[in-house]
């Protein structure tokens, strides 16, 4: 799960980080009241959960509260992406005399965390890893045993020089080790770590990436969740327990398992057909996931034709055909709709479908070619 | 043979008494697995059609000798499943619990990897050895006895390739789900090398996915150390970046992971990938009857070097040859239970 920087940073501080002053603003007006009560010059950061903000003009400096009003009433609406900003971050703004990065993420095939620093931060690191990838210092900890103080005194001394930024830089790392594992994060990004004139190490940014799942032990972060309008549909299916990503094709796909639902996309563009959606339902054989399947691909107004694919081990087929013969009652579909069953109780699930007049196929490939035919767009 | 699971499994179901947990063992048990024991906490000196339940693992490892173990907890309790197996002395733990955080997993992984402990899953449909016995949840009866090693990081996907093989009556030796998962107790290289040591394996399908790089480092891999025949199939072409397909472990991030990236890892060390499920089986049935071709030209040339079953097979033919050449050639050729009694007796050949 992605979540804002706003809420990013105060996690950072239940930790230990420091982070500048600041809050939330959803309009111009708070935006401006928020730079007032600060006091002193603010930055006014788009709140989004894309990367490149700053180049796209979502962030700005901002020397007097009229000037944070105009920029906040500017950025507010803006278009980064694709993505609509509804609010924006009100921070005291820090001078900097040094930008550094800091970041963790699982090494997946080390199977550890690994954390990563770079003396040059504030940019994108992505960027710096192709390009200069000796650059980026690493360091694989163990997970049973956690972080060591000499590991992330070896890592600060790795990008500092003066012993006293380098001291407080090893904490906020200890620190940001702390926050990766308790808070069940997949990634925890500071970048960039500045260095003030005064001396002080501060996280300028915050940014942090739950693991969907871990969510179960951390109640409160559900709340943290920002759905954006164009992902309602995935977030009503994953309530729902169906995992969902729209795209941007013609034929609407629900398939039992990930691996199948991916490969049955596939396997819909290998046959000059576009698919709409990536659709899993899951095991369980529940009429109801269907239902609620067939009502989110149903919404999207490109789709011409829609296929299942259901291999049945634990999801019963005959399951799946009430649930089919349920919705299209439900919905009266105007596009056509074709039906793979095969594994466990395949007949009885047949023969639910034939009763009911639905389409039928028998195999993968068939479902496939026979949804492109009747969605006519090949 | 064929690998993790044969006939001296005896399993033990942990959550034997929940919805999954009761449904999968009864299935397994009429598969033909030795389903010993079940562990629910609390209902133990219960049963389950004949199946003794015990309070804990280490107490049914104890009554019932119990070697698998078959994890059919909730998430939330997996991570303790697990760890509780391990310490009871289990060998090999098939976790199907989905949903197990990704940073309890490190944990895992590197605790298991200490006590020399083989995990499969979490988030995984089992493993099967056709015929023999199975642990997890794959429907026994589209499987087929026979040489055929599966390896795949999904469920569904793998019984639809499966359900193709045999239908063209290719058997497997055995089919192993190791997980959706980015953090996974055995991966592809595990798996790639059990069955290029396994002498009823002829042939490797190899069924990967989007996100992270196993399907990279099997590729490494496969170039190094696997002599049989590897067939592939990458899941996820039409996959977009930065969305997680389902598995926790499909997602292309940083822009790599993609499926392209895999398919040119696998065909650059002269693994065929199949362009659709179904075509994984022509592929598979081309190499064999490759294979067969090679193994019936060569009968005759009693070359030490190639995989184990062709010097079990041409062994009549070759047997006087390879006993005055090479016996150490001929014991690395053969497979572990063997080889301890074939490098015995030729030492004892030897005094």
């Amino acid at each position: 799960m992605k979540i804002h920087e706003y809420q990013a940073r105060e996690i950072f501080a239940s930790f230990g980080i420091p982070v500048p002053k600041g809050k939330i603003a959803f309009s111009a007006d708070e935006a401006r009241n928020l730079a007032a009560e600060i006091g002193r010059p603010v930055m006014v950061k788009a709140q989004v959960h894309v990367g490149g903000r700053g180049k796209a003009g979502g962030i700005k400096y901002c020397a007097t509260p009229d000037e944070a009003y105009r920029n906040a009433e500017n950025i507010i609406g803006m278009n980064i992406k694709g993505l609509i900003v509804r609010k924006v971050l009100v921070t005291e703004a820090t001078e900097i005399s040094h930008e550094a990065y800091v970041g963790i993420i699982v090494d997946r095939s080390a199977k550890k965390p690994v954390i990563m620093v770079s003396a040059e931060g504030g940019i994108d690191i992505e960027e710096v890893a192709a390009k200069t990838p000796e650059k980026i210092h690493k360091l694989h900890v163990d997970p049973i045993l956690g972080i060591k103080s000499y590991q992330a005194r070896q890592l600060a001394y790795r990008i500092y020089s003066d012993p006293e930024t380098a001291k407080q830089a090893a904490g906020i790392i200890m620190k940001l080790y702390r926050c990766f594992m308790e808070a069940d994060a997949s990634l925890v990004e500071i970048n960039p770590l500045v260095t003030t004139p005064s001396g002080n190490v501060v996280a300028l940014d915050a940014k942090v990436n739950l693991d969907d799942n871990g969510l179960y032990r951390h109640p409160d972060f559900e709340k943290l969740r920002d759905v954006a309008p164009q992902e309602e549909s995935e977030n009503e299916a994953r309530e729902a327990g169906l995992s969902f990503v729209g795209l941007s094709g013609n034929i609407g796909c629900v398939v039992n398992g990930a691996g199948l639902a991916m490969a049955t996309m596939d396997l819909v563009k290998h046959y000059g057909g576009e698919p709409a959606n990536f659709l899993d339902i899951g095991g369980s054989s529940n009429p109801d996931k269907v239902v609620t399947a067939m009502r989110i691909i149903l919404r999207d107004p490109n789709v011409k034709a829609i296929l299942f694919n259901i291999f049945g081990g634990i999801t019963r087929c005959d399951d799946v055909a009430h649930g089919i013969v349920k919705a299209v009652s439900e919905f009266r579909p105007s596009v056509p709709i074709v039906v793979r069953l095969t594994g466990t109780n395949e007949a009885e699930g047949r023969a639910i479908l034939a009763k009911a007049q639905i389409q039928s196929a028998e195999t993968m490939v068939e479902v496939v070619t026979k949804a492109i035919a009747l969605a006519g767009v090949a | 043979m064929g690998i993790f699971v044969d006939k001296k499994t005896r399993v033990v179901v942990q959550g034997i008494t929940g919805r999954d947990g009761s449904f999968h063992a009864r299935q397994m048990k009429e598969y033909g697995t030795a389903v010993v024991a079940g562990v629910t906490p609390g209902k133990g000196g219960t049963g389950l059609e004949g199946i003794p339940i015990f309070n804990s693992v280490a107490e049914a490892v104890e009554k019932t000798r119990a070697n698998t173990s078959v994890i059919y907890v909730p998430a939330s309790a997996a991570v303790d499943a697990i760890y509780e197996a391990a310490d009871a002395g289990i060998q090999v733990i098939v976790c199907i619990s989905e949903g197990v955080p990704a940073n309890d997993m490190l944990k895992v992984y590197n605790y298991l990897k200490i006590k020399g402990v083989r995990l499969i899953g979490p988030n995984c449909p089992g493993v099967i050895t056709p015929g023999v016995t199975k642990a997890g949840i794959m429907p026994g009866q589209i499987h087929k006895k026979g040489s055929v090693g599966v390896v795949s990081r999904s469920g569904t996907l793998t019984y639809e390739i499966v359900y193709n093989l045999t239908a063209k009556k290719i058997g497997q030796s055995t089919c192993i789900g190791i997980g959706g998962d980015p953090i996974i107790g055995t991966n592809f290289i595990d798996c790639l090398k059990e069955f290029q040591d396994d002498p009823q394996t002829e042939a490797i399908v190899v069924i990967g996915e989007i996100g992270g790089s196993d399907e990279e480092e099997a590729a490494a891999f496969i170039k190094k150390y696997v002599t049989k025949p590897v067939v592939g199939f990458i899941a996820g072409l039409t996959a977009p970046a930065d969305k997680r397909m389902g598995h926790a472990g499909a997602i292309i991030s940083g822009g790599t992971g993609t499926a392209p990236e895999k398919i040119k890892a696998f065909e650059a060390v002269g693994v065929p990938v199949a362009q659709t499920p179904a075509q994984v089986a022509d592929l598979v049935e081309k190499k064999l009857a490759a294979l067969y071709k090679k193994k019936a030209a060569k009968k005759v040339i009693a070359k030490p070097k190639p995989a184990a079953k062709k010097s079990v097979k041409a062994k009549s033919i070759i047997k006087k040859a390879v006993r005055k050449a090479a016996p150490a050639k001929k014991t690395r050729a053969a497979k572990p239970a063997k080889v301890k009694n074939s490098k015995l007796k030729a030492r004892s050949k030897k005094k």
